[in-house]
């Protein structure tokens, strides 16, 4: 009975180390960004996490850079048709261009493809610059931003990805 | 020398800023009770007991695999010079810390200022920042400098570029030809991402000529799968002397990443040069963990290889080796070497791009056919760890034999020093250098000379003279106030006599990126020219020397260039770039700066220590900016001599359509 029960927890435990090993790898990343809760959650909220290398941890992180920026376009599609004042309208235009040229057009598929062909130096500059736009919006409202908990979110992920591309380099 | 190799990781637990503000990012260890020592008599508790122990055990098991501490965010270390009065007079200008280390790491340095306050760039300054005369492409991303040569009477120019965006991506060759090295016609894309072998990315290659007139390109092609292969193309039809049209070789790839070598440290071929039984040899960049190497491979037709045991050269610690580069030059003569030349008379310059700090390095030494190895003349100023071609912005070099005019050429990319949204919102990113000539330096023999194409001087106009100005300790003297922002200067320096004996010797040493830039004063330093500078001065770019006795007695002459005020927008890089400069016994100090708006080439005793930087001024600009003059030594009289031309722009459009 003790021997089948040792066998047992042998088994258990090699499966749970296995876990811990992976998990291992996206903590050791995380620690090593400005923002560990936000880039544990995020990594962990992909399954392509628990297999990737720390490229791959990059990749999962410019993804929800690009989900979040979509998620800004919409919203900020959705203030339009509020029927806005003319201030906050051309605002929010000037964010939507900044999101879709820069960060989706450009940024997002620079970074991905610098990742994937193992360039990572190409990588970095993106990345940063994501954050760049997402702050430039924020602070182009003058401290009315409707679309705040956004923009700072797509400004922290990137930062974390900056951190990130960077462990490759 | 160079100055000492910035730190590599962010997070040295050796460093003290980084320790004492580590944050614990840890989640408790879990309570678990240790095994109990006695024996239990109920089965259900020992089972209890023993899981317990192997959880813990398991658990302690996977802890220790973490390493390193968390990083916070370090101080903003941002230089704040309190801005210079207008006259010209003795100027104090308060030397500025630069932090607590020794040295601001190149990594830390980005890391915190690669998300910066966005400067509100307007058109037209953004539209200044486009160089008169660099070659670069009408829009778009460029980078590596591919297959240069001379074909057919003409200078073909090959580079990476991305036809859709000012961002790196969808890498192509872009094609350009030119008469001279200055003036040039863009032509249509050469080779695009047409083959699973190159479909994400058709990256760096060179071109080789053959005595029998075919010209043979290799290059490296992302596949696929994003493996790094290696791929033959040629020109589709050799009577056209602009080749226009190229086709690539059925059975690509060529090469694939042999055992042993990952799938993507594989990549850059070089030109071949002619091996032993009568076979071609060409050099691969790579890596086997952090020590960077250079594989050889012999071929007799470009599409059958065979890979040479052991390798061309390596150097631990200096990661991935990029665009490899080795090349003959002549220890007498004036001329430059084919690339299969060799013999006595002759040394090898091998040249590698470090993925890790993005700078190109070279060192001096011999190449042996009979054994196929390289071997530096001096192991302390090996590849990556000795010289650099270029102390500032400088990467992915790569040199050809220009059998026109029997020169060895240097081609560099110089890409963008702002931030990426004003590269996207002005529509381009990067140019290449202006092609400098390459020879192996007499006087030192432990340098090579670097030299911008004589060619250039056809740019020259209205030259102006100042002989034997005499600039006392702490003062500005006016040169240019015209536009000064396409201009070529060359200037000579001598440092008073008595300053020179009175000099004592320092106990620190000097290194210019440690430094304050020019408002550091020094007895002997520094002094030079203030480049793209406006009126008041609040923007402007030294390029300077410093002269100082080190700790060894020796004076040591160092040449900067200082970015940290060239710009009031602090989302542009503001580093200050330099080294030691040789100078033998009786030379003058001498300099060359072409100017050209954001992009500012500095040469140095004839090109022993070049110094290639971006500005980005947002006042400096069209008829603001300006040149001076400036000695801010404390103790030195220094009398220069300096001769500066305004350049014309060069011609460079698309070849006109209707030729086709």
């Amino acid at each position: 009975m003790i021997s089948s029960v040792f066998l047992l927890c042998v088994v258990g435990l090699s499966l749970t180390q296995i876990q811990f090993s992976s998990a291992d790898l996206v903590k050791q990343t995380c620690r090593q960004t400005p923002n560990y809760d936000l880039c544990v959650q995020t990594l962990r909220s992909d399954p392509r996490s628990s297999h990737a290398d720390v490229a791959g941890l990059a990749m999962v992180m410019v993804d929800m850079i690009k989900a979040k920026s979509i998620a800004t376009l919409h919203k900020i599609g959705e203030l339009l048709g509020t029927a806005p004042d003319p201030k906050t309208k051309a605002t929010l235009r000037r964010c939507a261009q900044l999101y879709d040229n820069a960060v989706l057009k450009a940024d997002i598929p620079s970074a991905m493809e610098a990742l994937k062909t193992g360039n990572p130096k190409f990588a970095e500059q993106g990345a940063n610059d994501a954050a760049n736009e997402a702050d430039s919006c924020e602070r182009a409202f003058s401290g009315a931003s409707p679309i705040s908990s956004f923009n700072r979110s797509v400004s922290d992920l990137s930062r974390v990805a900056s951190a990130i591309i960077r462990l490759l380099l | 020398m160079a100055d000492p190799n910035p730190a590599r990781t962010f997070n040295d637990p050796e460093d003290p800023i980084i320790a004492a503000t580590v944050p614990d990012h840890y989640s408790p260890l879990l309570d678990v009770d240790p095994p109990a020592g006695e024996n239990s008599r109920r089965p259900l508790k020992g089972f209890l007991v023993i899981l317990s122990g192997l959880l813990l055990v398991g658990l302690l098991m996977a802890l220790i695999g973490k390493s390193g501490p968390s990083v916070s965010q370090k101080t903003d270390l941002t230089l704040n010079a309190p801005a210079e009065s207008t006259n010209i007079s003795a100027q104090f200008l308060e030397p500025v810390s630069r932090g607590p280390s020794a040295g601001v790491s190149e990594k830390s340095f980005r890391l915190h200022s690669g998300v910066r306050a966005p400067f509100p760039w307007s058109n037209t300054m953004l539209s200044w920042q486009r160089t008169g005369y660099h070659f670069q492409p009408e829009k778009n991303w460029m980078n590596d400098p591919n297959g240069p040569m001379f074909y057919g009477g003409w200078y073909h120019f090959f580079y990476q570029y991305n036809p859709d965006a000012a961002v790196w991506g969808n890498i192509v060759w872009g094609h350009a030809v030119s008469k001279d090295l200055i003036e040039w016609l863009h032509l249509p894309l050469a080779m695009v991402a047409d083959h699973w072998y190159d479909t994400n990315g058709v990256w760096t290659g060179s071109a080789t000529l053959l005595s029998d007139g075919q010209v043979i390109m290799l290059y490296t092609g992302a596949t696929n799968e994003s493996v790094q292969v290696q791929n033959l193309a040629y020109p589709a039809d050799l009577s056209d002397p602009l080749l226009v049209d190229w086709v690539k070789y059925p059975g690509n790839p060529v090469l694939v990443p042999p055992p042993g070598i990952d799938d993507r440290d594989f990549r850059d071929p070089t030109t071949a040069w002619y091996g032993p039984d009568g076979k071609w040899r060409i050099a691969i960049g790579s890596k086997v963990n952090k020590t960077g190497i250079s594989l050889v491979y012999d071929t007799e037709d470009f599409k059958k290889y065979e890979l040479i045991e052991g390798v061309l050269h390596a150097v631990p610690g200096t990661g991935m080796w990029e665009c490899v580069d080795l090349f003959p030059v002549s220890l007498k003569e004036d001329n430059g070497l084919d690339t299969s030349f060799n013999g006595p008379g002759v040394k090898h310059v091998l040249k590698a791009s470090l993925d890790d700090d993005k700078n190109d390095y070279y060192a001096i030494g011999t190449y042996s056919l009979e054994s196929g190895n390289w071997t530096p003349d001096n192991p302390n100023l090996d590849v990556g760890i000795g010289l650099r071609y270029d102390y500032g912005k400088f990467y992915a070099s790569k040199t050809f034999y220009d059998q026109n005019k029997q020169r060895r050429i240097l081609w560099g990319w110089i890409g963008e020093t702002d931030g990426e949204s004003a590269d996207i919102k002005k529509g381009w990113a990067s140019v290449q250098s202006i092609p400098r000539t390459v020879v192996f330096d007499k006087k030192t023999g432990t340098n090579i000379l670097q030299w911008p194409v004589e060619e250039i001087k056809s740019l020259r106009k209205s030259c102006k003279k100042f002989d034997k100005l005499e600039v006392g300790p702490g003062s500005v003297v006016t040169l240019e106030l015209e536009k000064a922002t396409q201009m070529d200067i060359t200037a000579e320096f001598e440092i008073d006599k008595e300053a020179l004996k009175r000099i004592g010797e320092s106990d620190m040493e000097y290194s210019c990126s440690t430094s304050g830039g020019s408002a550091q004063r020094g007895e002997l330093g520094p002094f030079g020219l203030l480049l793209l500078a406006d009126e008041g001065r609040c923007e402007q770019t030294p390029v300077y020397f410093y002269v100082a006795k080190g700790t060894d007695g020796q004076l040591k002459t160092f040449f900067c260039t200082d970015e940290s005020r060239s710009s009031l927008a602090n989302d542009v890089d503001k580093r200050i770039f330099g080294s030691t400069v040789p100078v033998i016994k009786g030379e003058k100090l001498s300099m060359r700066i072409l100017v050209d708006h954001s992009i500012i080439e500095s040469f140095a005793q004839g090109g022993r220590t070049c110094i290639t930087s971006r500005v980005y001024p947002t006042k400096a600009i069209y008829g603001a900016a300006h040149l001076y003059l400036f000695n801010n030594a404390t103790s030195a009289n220094i009398t220069a001599s300096i001769q500066t031309w305004a350049m014309k722009s060069a011609y460079i459009r698309p070849y006109s359509s209707h030729a086709f």
